[in-house]
């Protein structure tokens, strides 16, 4: 157990360095200098240099490559062009509606992808499964922005039931915030619900057909129970795995919602420094949620061991 | 040495006839029904100039906001441009664009995933790559790369072919890893046939099936991240009218006509529905153990 932790975080961490050199070459990919790009085509050549100088851009690459590693190292994400402050203060101020968000839509997702899925699997080919299996298909299929500018014309704009968009004026009472939070949760969850759903179908379908649920039937245990008791809880263990997978595709799910909705998350942050070419807050972002998304796999791991006696590692 | 190899009994495992795939992939009915959605839009998409009663591009301001009717089908926008017209030729551009990235990704995964699964000291640097690249969310890796190529319809389809092909770098090398150890790649090493002639003419044709797959489901990805990235302002320019921009362009006036995001929106699910349900039927078809998931 302690040697397979140990070759994980081994292996989180050179996956981590991959990543930190993907996102610094990335920013580096753009055309012409950087500096200059991010100041604009009105920028003197002087506000250039002083630019250039300050971000250690007039070193060579491999230079700036091991500042930025050594200030990450220190937890330094670096400063916000556009903002005038430190990216890592940026990420702090943004994450309350993004986090609440995505855990409004995971909560929606299960709500939504576990209780039909079971459904679907119990009555596998009848009018129920084809019903909530076409409705997995055109989750999947519909892009959440679309679905959220239309839920926000009806019951934002027409019936007025919820907030148009925002996260209420600074310093309003929670409960008001979260009510802002109500149509884009719902938006994310149910479009992402389609994956929980596939997959606890699968997984109870595949529980359903081994040796002990027909073991309890012979017994004569009711249905309920066997599906309630005998079924699920083993049907669940592989949907652990996607709900993680879930929890990670939401993060990117939410930078998309948030702009339709205009939630000062981090999403709109990023979509934000895109638009404005604020790089340290592309960069930083990007790392912060990548970090995130690894460390959530790894969460799902060693949840596995938890949930699961039979999993040794 | 190699060249006398085709007529030694190096035989791949038997493989389905293309025929007889196509016939048993288009007796499910949900198969037939994608497919044809697929094939109606491709031939509108072909035909956008001589179906469409209006140039998508032009200006009848006095027209402006008219909601749908004989005239205008699907309504007019905020210019008074058809709706109709440009949601048509917004076929064009959406699809060429999934197109274009199922090219690219396909290819570029289809060599990675060959390479780390045949030559083992390739696999740990190849896989530790396309293991960080998951590490982003798809949305966010292509808006950072767009951010950093800048915004155009090639630079859209270069980022997101960067963003799919670990996906089907992953796929293949799963399957290769799995084929190179069948005898009949044995019995051509034996007998010297070179290695690239192993992965594209031996190992490649036996990994079709899963690639066809991914290729259907990314289709269907990349038109919805072409979308949102153009609905984010950071994907194809304004000015061209994919199904992405044209919702972008109408979040203004969707309180006053709701038929302009109503009508590239429905062209986007219909798209990607299609899509997934032509690839649930090849993946159901083609890997029987994955049959219940769908």
């Amino acid at each position: 157990m302690i040697r397979y932790l140990v070759s994980r975080l081994a292996g989180m961490i050179v996956v981590m360095f991959i990543v930190a050199t993907l996102v610094f070459l990335i920013t580096r990919l753009a055309p012409g200098d950087p500096a200059a790009v991010m100041l604009g085509e009105q920028a003197s050549a002087a506000d250039i240099a002083k630019l250039r100088a300050s971000y250690g851009l007039d070193r060579p690459l491999p230079v700036q490559f091991g500042y930025w590693l050594q200030q990450l190292v220190h937890g330094n994400l670096g400063q916000s062009i556009f903002l005038q402050r430190p990216v890592t203060q940026a990420l702090a101020e943004r994450t309350e509606p993004t986090f609440f968000l995505t855990l409004f839509s995971l909560g929606i997702a299960m709500l939504i992808g576990v209780p039909c899925g079971i459904a679907a699997a119990v009555w596998r080919g009848r009018a129920i499964d084809q019903v909530f299996s076409g409705f997995a298909m055109l989750g999947a299929s519909i892009p959440s922005f679309w679905l959220g500018l239309l839920l926000m014309e009806l019951f934002a704009v027409a019936l007025g039931w919820f907030p148009v968009a925002g996260y209420g004026e600074p310093g309003v009472a929670l409960s008001v915030r979260l009510h802002h939070l109500v149509l884009p949760a719902i938006v994310l969850g149910v479009v992402n619900s389609a994956l929980i759903l596939r997959f606890t179908r699968a997984s109870m379908l595949d529980v359903l057909g081994e040796d002990h649920i027909r073991t309890a039937r012979a017994k004569g245990m009711s249905e309920t129970r066997v599906v309630m008791l005998h079924a699920l809880r083993n049907a669940l263990i592989p949907v652990t795995t996607v709900v993680g997978l879930t929890f990670a595709l939401l993060i990117g799910g939410a930078i998309v919602t948030e702009t339709v909705f205009g939630l000062p998350g981090v999403g709109n942050l990023v979509v934000s420094a895109v638009l404005r070419r604020d790089y340290p807050v592309i960069q930083g972002a990007l790392l912060v949620i990548a970090a995130l998304y690894v460390l959530i796999n790894l969460a799902i791991d060693l949840l596995y061991l938890v949930i699961d006696p039979r999993v040794k590692y | 040495m190699s060249a006398n190899a085709p007529s030694l009994s190096v035989r791949a495992p038997p493989r389905r006839s293309g025929t007889v795939v196509l016939r048993r992939l288009f007796a499910r009915r949900v198969v037939l029904v994608g497919a044809a959605i697929l094939a109606v839009m491709a031939i509108v998409a072909l035909a956008a100039p001589w179906i469409t009663p209006y140039d998508p591009m032009s200006l009848k301001v006095l027209d402006r906001l008219q909601s749908p009717r004989a005239t205008h089908w699907f309504g007019s926008d905020e210019l008074g441009r058809d709706v109709f017209s440009r949601v048509v030729f917004g076929a064009r551009y959406s699809l060429m664009i999934g197109a274009l990235v199922v090219l690219m990704s396909v290819g570029a995964g289809i060599l990675l995933g060959l390479c780390a699964g045949f030559y083992r000291r390739m696999d740990t640097p190849i896989m530790r790559v396309v293991d960080a690249m998951m590490s982003f969310p798809d949305i966010l890796l292509a808006i950072a790369l767009v951010a950093a190529l800048g915004a155009s319809m090639s630079n859209v389809v270069l980022a997101l072919a960067i963003v799919y092909a670990p996906r089907v770098a992953r796929v293949v090398r799963a399957s290769t890893l799995v084929v190179r150890e069948l005898p009949f790649i044995d019995a051509a090493r034996a007998i010297g046939v070179p290695s690239w002639r192993m992965l594209f003419v031996h190992i490649l044709p036996n990994v079709a099936s899963p690639i066809l797959v991914q290729a259907t489901f990314i289709f269907a990805y990349a038109i919805l991240a072409e979308a949102g990235l153009s609905f984010l302002g950071v994907g194809v320019p304004p000015a061209i009218p994919t199904w992405g921009t044209m919702i972008a362009n109408s979040q203004q006036f969707a309180h006053r006509a709701i038929w302009l995001p109503l009508f590239p929106g429905v062209a986007i699910v219909l798209c990607a529905l299609s899509l997934q349900m032509v690839g649930d039927g090849l993946r159901d078809l083609l890997d029987p153990r994955l049959r219940k998931i769908v």
